[in-house]
């Protein structure tokens, strides 16, 4: 398949950007399809924030070629941040002001915003559009944050780890809401170690460590191509569990079902998970 | 791949963006909004140089030989400028080194907000502010340490342009200190030391032929010395101008001055300037 270069919302090539002695990217390559949702993930220091930043036009890079909606984040004009949404990593807004008050003064900022009073039912935020910032709790001010990144109508949104210190009903909010914005047509790149996460909203997803794409794909393809074999599981008749990795699950699920003829007591097959092919490709594997 | 619905966006590049002088003001109205629910810093920014006032002026309110002024008389016209300097530079200067540091200001500068508005909601926070200062300190300076009302229209006017160009100046510098702090925890002590120091040797704490020459010349060189000598001009009768180092109130050189300030502070603003904190890159 031939991809025009007007069709990728994002296109990097060859991305490089240092720290003192400390690489933080190490030549990423990425292109992102107008409307479709890429997950970029990775443990915490892969690079991935700085990634984001670099094309949010918030960090300077120190090789490589960056177009972000066909410019270039570094001379970002006011026209190119009207069609750019943000979610930062680590934000505050300001306390004394309401919700309300805060997502109306943001939509002035743009030439062609959202409705206000919309965008703030679309994160759940209606019974809190006249509290204060500072009596919101964590989950309801990232909400806002995430408000505050969609209230210009972006054409992308950038989001970085939007879902850290949430608890997992709030995350669930969180999913739907991002599916809904996809399902607007929205082109969303989010950041996140949540394999879940990255698993249940990306259509694409690359893996980074230590600066690099180390994977890159569907989710399910990624999990085909990375991660071989299955195990079998089962339970002997004298209660001791049994697992056996191997290439042909077939094989031996039939072998079994000779030896114990009939039910195979705690029977399980598994294909390795996207986690599994995550920690081995990022070099994490002894942690589990 | 899968099947995404682009939304058709027609996008014109004379779209309009809204424009920074509106913008300045909505961002004015927003500032003021926060300031004014912070009830105990609103409190303590206004009480502060009456408080002061209070203190000097009824410590030290004999005759001064000569000048036909009582000390009281002498603290109202500086604890007026030390007030626009503190609404001005010290609340600018600690509020945006906050602001850094809590991302606030990155996160304007990710929006397509021109960067102008943000100044020009600063300029209506302090304006508003330090008129309000002023006018407390006019009040109180006016009831209780027999200082009057400037007499004629030419009076109002020099008060008036010392107010403006002092403020602006006393602003910009604000702007520009507030990226010296590492961190907004720090930004208090960073900005007040040198606001405290200034205040000793421009003649507000201590009267003006009391300090040594050495000092008062270094505060010559920062705005608040002039900004003081101003408003003795506007609100002392003639015969206190002996009490100043050149023995007159030298209005064109404190225009002088203040203008250049403005021109300098402006123009250290636009080299330092920072979104973002030093850590941040």
């Amino acid at each position: 398949m031939t991809t025009q270069a007007n069709d990728l919302a994002v296109d990097v090539r060859g991305l490089r950007k240092q720290y003192g002695d400390v690489t933080a990217v190490d030549g990423i390559d990425l292109e992102i399809r107008t409307g479709e949702v890429f997950g970029l993930l990775g443990p915490n220091g892969a690079g991935k924030s700085t990634t984001v930043e670099i094309l949010q036009g918030n960090r300077g890079r120190d090789a490589g070629e960056v177009l972000v909606l066909g410019s270039d984040p570094a001379t970002g004009t006011r026209a190119w941040r009207s069609r750019v949404g943000i979610v930062w990593q680590d934000e505050s807004a300001p306390a004394e002001l309401t919700v309300g008050e805060t997502v109306r003064h943001f939509a002035r900022y743009y030439p062609r915003p959202r409705d206000p009073e919309e965008v703030i039912g679309l994160v759940g935020l209606e019974a809190k559009a006249d509290s204060r910032i500072k009596a919101l709790s964590g989950g309801q001010r990232r909400r806002l944050d995430v408000a505050l990144g969609v209230i210009g109508d972006p054409e992308l949104l950038l989001l970085d780890e939007p879902t850290t210190g949430f608890d997992p009903a709030a995350r669930r909010q969180f999913w739907d809401l991002i599916r809904k914005l996809a399902g607007e047509g929205t082109t969303i790149l989010l950041t996140t170690h949540y394999l879940e996460e990255a698993e249940n909203l990306a259509d694409r997803l690359a893996i980074v460590a230590k600066g690099r794409v180390v994977a890159e794909g569907e989710p399910a393809a990624l999990r085909e191509r990375h991660g071989t074999g299955a195990t079998v599981e089962w339970t002997e008749q004298d209660g001791t569990p049994r697992a056996e990795h191997t290439d042909t699950p077939t094989k031996v699920v039939a072998e079994l079902m000779h030896r114990f003829d009939g039910e195979i007591p705690g029977l399980l097959v598994t294909r390795p998970t996207l986690e599994d092919v995550y920690l081995r490709l990022t070099g994490q594997e002894d942690v589990r | 791949m899968t099947t995404t619905a682009v939304r058709a966006r027609p996008r014109t590049s004379e779209e309009r963006l809204p424009g920074a002088w509106g913008l300045g003001l909505r961002r004015g109205v927003l500032e003021l909004k926060q300031f004014f629910r912070q009830r105990d810093q609103v409190v303590f920014t206004f009480a502060f140089p009456v408080v002061f006032l209070f203190l000097f002026a009824s410590i030290f309110k004999d005759d001064v030989r000569g000048a036909g002024v009582t000390a009281s008389q002498l603290y109202v016209p500086a604890m007026m400028a030390a007030g626009i300097m503190s609404t001005s530079f010290q609340s600018l200067g600690i509020s945006i080194a906050i602001e850094r540091d809590e991302k606030v200001l990155r996160r304007l500068r990710g929006t397509p907000m021109p960067p102008a508005a943000y100044f020009l909601g600063k300029i209506w926070l302090v304006l508003v502010t330090g008129l309000l200062e002023t006018a407390i300190l006019l009040l109180v300076g006016t009831g209780f340490y027999g200082v009057d009302l400037p007499s004629s229209a030419g009076k109002w006017l020099d008060f008036g342009w010392i107010f403006v160009l002092g403020l602006t100046a006393c602003a910009l510098l604000g702007i520009a200190v507030s990226s010296v702090p590492k961190s907004g925890k720090s930004a208090t002590s960073v900005v007040v030391l040198p606001f405290l120091v200034l205040q000793f040797i421009s003649g507000v704490y201590i009267s003006i032929d009391t300090i040594p020459d050495w000092m008062l010349n270094i505060g010559a060189l920062f705005p608040l010395k002039w900004m003081c000598q101003g408003l003795r001009g506007v609100f002392l009768p003639s015969s206190a101008q002996v009490l100043e180092q050149a023995g007159s109130w030298e209005f064109g050189k404190i225009a002088l001055v203040l203008g250049a300030w403005c021109v300098g502070g402006l123009l250290l603003c636009l080299l330092t300037f920072r979104w973002k904190n030093r850590r941040d890159g």
